[in-house]
């Protein structure tokens, strides 16, 4: 064998539809009804006013730490928007406008901040997980979902989401690795702004995009521009017809930059500059929509402005049932911790509730006809 | 009724368990055309193709991460994972997720999976391929732990691992697999999951075991009886977690004196929560300080000298005669 070299029919597409002035690629223009269009922005204004909200709950010690998604708005919204309430969503944990897009009460959200288990339990009637901490770990869970689909012969996608630094991780090529090659209904969307907490891309990968990755597992790589709410879905939608036909996965590498702190424990001060961050600001996907939006004759300020009023009422009263729930006898109840562990509670964790529960003063709450340790303390002793 | 040894009997439950359920499906390295490298899925994939029984890519994590996602939506997988060595690559998974997901969403979204793997030392297999690491399960909330000691029970605790609505963790003492035969019933038998066996009854010490040092307990048991006349009482833990406290606490209340072995390293082991168990509950009964036979804290050794190391009949002998001397 000669050295030469192999050619691969691979390249690595890009796409945006609208620039940054609103101006639009009439060619690329996905067929949305005004409604639609109206409807994708007030998802996108709702989550950016809600993540607004959050943090100054948090400032002021009313939920805890938590990861701003503000300017992935456009890359959440625009692919979740593709999908139907059957198919499956996936999430890390910068999604807050997929979970509202998908009907998770707000309260609920909030909830998992003020840190209540409540708060991860999906809604019925949706295929959605909740919040994955664990960077890239849940690729596998929707690679095995998206499996599971292909043996049951279900025509559900699965939509799964990851941030740039999770392609760093082993499971995230073990993730592509396995809907690769068992051909699996999933659309593996990265929403790559650019640091993983401080480190900044060329520190995770050599790489100069991650969907040029997808050539490795042999499946479709896109490059999105993430803050194009437009190119999000239409990259997507196409994604999903592939997926549909048994085609299985893509690669989507949507670029945006990240707003904020990587959490709100983060200043990322320390490690990058003022000016990139004015740079991107202008560009973020709310502003662009908008102009896209006012251009088409669809949105005035006026119009904003009723939105945003309607929003904050809707917020408000969230964080209202939120900090009631939070107060109430059920979500209080320390002694739960061990009731959702197991399908049944087992003995030694019976043991351990009745342990708190005594220590709470509450010692007769709780049975203890399967506790050894009185079963047989009621027995004559031996030795001393 | 058949004779059959304990390769076949898991492989029995796995014919079984998929014939009964069409949501059973079986994945891991090799296991489809192959038929696993100890034969533990013989038939399966001819039996029942591709679509339930399937080679995966040797990624031990992405093995565990994708029967995660697929017991979420409606399946029931069981991984194997092809020496227990290799599984700590799939850890992050079960600690985070498989374990994790019932609690974190108050039961909505559950993993009903087994992880099967060979374990432990005695069959002169290279460096990795010998260690019994199964207290590191059970020390992680939201998992249960099993390992069978013979064909009979191998086969029933594999039906309990399919049927639970929780992760299992079932760990195969590969020395076992075919190193003798026992008659298993032609009806599917299910042993539930978190209940130990007398399986030799005595009055005058008790020796608690679980997988493959089983047969050193019960030969010992049988010495004692011989050299000795101690009449032993014998405990097969079985399921490691949840543990079967009150079993083992009982006997130990009514024979005063406890030898707990196996063959995993000793500091936090399953012996050492045995042992906690028993002084928290049944102190006041004891004749003498109850004693750990176990691995030592060491890597398995390799295997010119790992016979050093596991506790053998012998050892089990001594031990309990200290402990009846005391």
């Amino acid at each position: 064998m000669p050295r030469k070299e192999l050619e691969f029919d691979y390249t690595v597409e890009t796409l945006s539809i609208v620039d940054e002035e609103g101006n639009v690629d009439k060619a690329l223009e996905p067929k949305l009804s005004d409604k639609e269009l109206l409807d994708m922005f007030r998802w996108m204004l709702y989550s950016r006013r809600v993540d607004e909200r959050q943090l100054n709950l948090q400032r002021q010690g009313r939920i805890g730490t938590f990861p701003q998604s503000t300017g992935h708005e456009a890359i959440g919204l625009g692919s979740v928007f593709a999908i139907e309430k059957s198919d499956w969503f996936v999430p890390a944990y910068r999604e807050l406008v997929c979970f509202l897009y998908r009907g998770w009460p707000l309260e609920r959200l909030l909830l998992y901040w003020a840190g209540f288990e409540e708060g991860a339990v999906p809604p019925e009637g949706v295929n959605d997980l909740p919040i994955c901490v664990p960077v890239a770990s849940q690729l596998l869970h929707a690679s095995g979902i998206g499996m599971a689909n292909n043996i049951k012969g279900e025509n559900k996608v699965v939509l799964t989401y990851f941030g740039d630094g999770s392609s760093s991780e082993g499971d995230f090529h073990e993730g592509i690795n396995f809907a690769a090659v068992f051909n699996a209904p999933v659309i593996f969307v990265c929403e790559n702004n650019q640091f993983a907490i401080s480190e900044p891309l060329h520190k995770q990968t050599r790489t100069k995009t991650i969907a040029q990755k997808a050539v490795g597992y042999g499946v479709p790589g896109v490059r999105v521009d993430g803050n194009d709410v437009l190119a999000v879905y239409v990259a997507t939608k196409e994604a999903i017809e592939r997926a549909r036909k048994g085609e299985g996965p893509t690669l989507l590498d949507c670029l945006t930059y990240r707003y904020t702190p990587h959490t709100t424990a983060d200043d990322p001060k320390k490690y990058r500059s003022d000016e990139e961050a004015q740079k991107w600001a202008k560009r973020e996907p709310l502003i662009r929509f908008a102009k896209y939006l006012e251009k088409k004759g669809l949105l005035n300020d006026e119009k904003r402005q009723k939105m945003e009023t309607e929003i904050d009422e809707e917020i408000k009263e969230a964080v209202k049932k939120m900090e009631t729930l939070a107060k109430s006898k059920e979500l209080m109840e320390p002694l739960a911790m061990f009731d959702f562990l197991y399908a049944d509670v087992p003995v030694h964790l019976e043991v351990q509730k009745h342990e708190l529960a005594e220590s709470l003063g509450r010692g007769d709450e709780v049975s203890t006809k399967s506790n050894p340790q009185r079963s047989i303390a009621g027995t004559a002793k031996r030795g001393g | 009724m058949a004779e059959i040894n304990m390769a076949k009997s898991i492989n029995m439950a796995l014919f079984e368990a998929m014939e009964k359920d069409s949501r059973v499906v079986v994945l891991g390295q090799d296991v489809g055309i192959d038929e696993g490298v100890f034969r533990i899925t013989e038939g399966l994939h001819a039996k029942f193709g591709d679509k339930r029984v399937f080679d995966t890519p040797l990624a031990e994590s992405g093995i565990i991460g994708t029967s995660i996602g697929m017991a979420i939506n409606g399946l029931l997988p069981v991984a194997e994972i092809q020496f227990a060595g290799f599984d700590y690559y799939a850890y992050q998974q079960l600690e985070s997720h498989a374990a994790r997901f019932r609690n974190r969403t108050r039961g909505r979204v559950t993993v009903p999976m087994v992880m099967r793997a060979p374990s432990g030392a005695g069959i002169r297999a290279l460096e990795h391929h010998s260690e019994s690491r199964e207290a590191i399960y059970c020390h992680t909330p939201g998992l249960k732990v099993v390992m069978p000691s013979g064909p009979r029970n191998a086969r029933a605790l594999m039906h309990a691992a399919i049927n639970d609505p929780d992760p299992v963790i079932y760990y195969e003492p590969k020395a076992l697999y075919r190193l003798f035969k026992e008659e298993v019933p032609d009806e599917i038998e299910v042993m539930p999951i978190g209940k130990a066996q007398v399986v030799r009854p005595g009055s005058d010490i008790t020796i608690i075991s679980y997988g493959a040092t089983m047969r050193p307990c019960l030969e010992a048991a049988e010495l004692l009886m011989e050299e000795d006349g101690v009449k032993a009482e014998v405990i097969d833990l079985l399921s490691l977690m949840p543990l079967d406290t009150e079993t083992f606490v009982n006997s130990v209340a009514k024979t005063g004196r406890a030898v707990v072995v196996h063959e995993g390293p000793r500091a936090c082991g399953v012996a050492a929560e045995v042992v906690s168990r028993i002084n928290e509950n049944v102190f006041l009964y004891l004749e003498a300080p109850v004693i750990r036979l176990t691995g030592y804290d060491v890597p398995v050794p390799y295997f010119s000298k790992e016979k050093f190391y596991i506790p053998d009949t012998d050892k089990v002998v001594e031990a309990c005669r200290k402990t009846l001397r005391f």
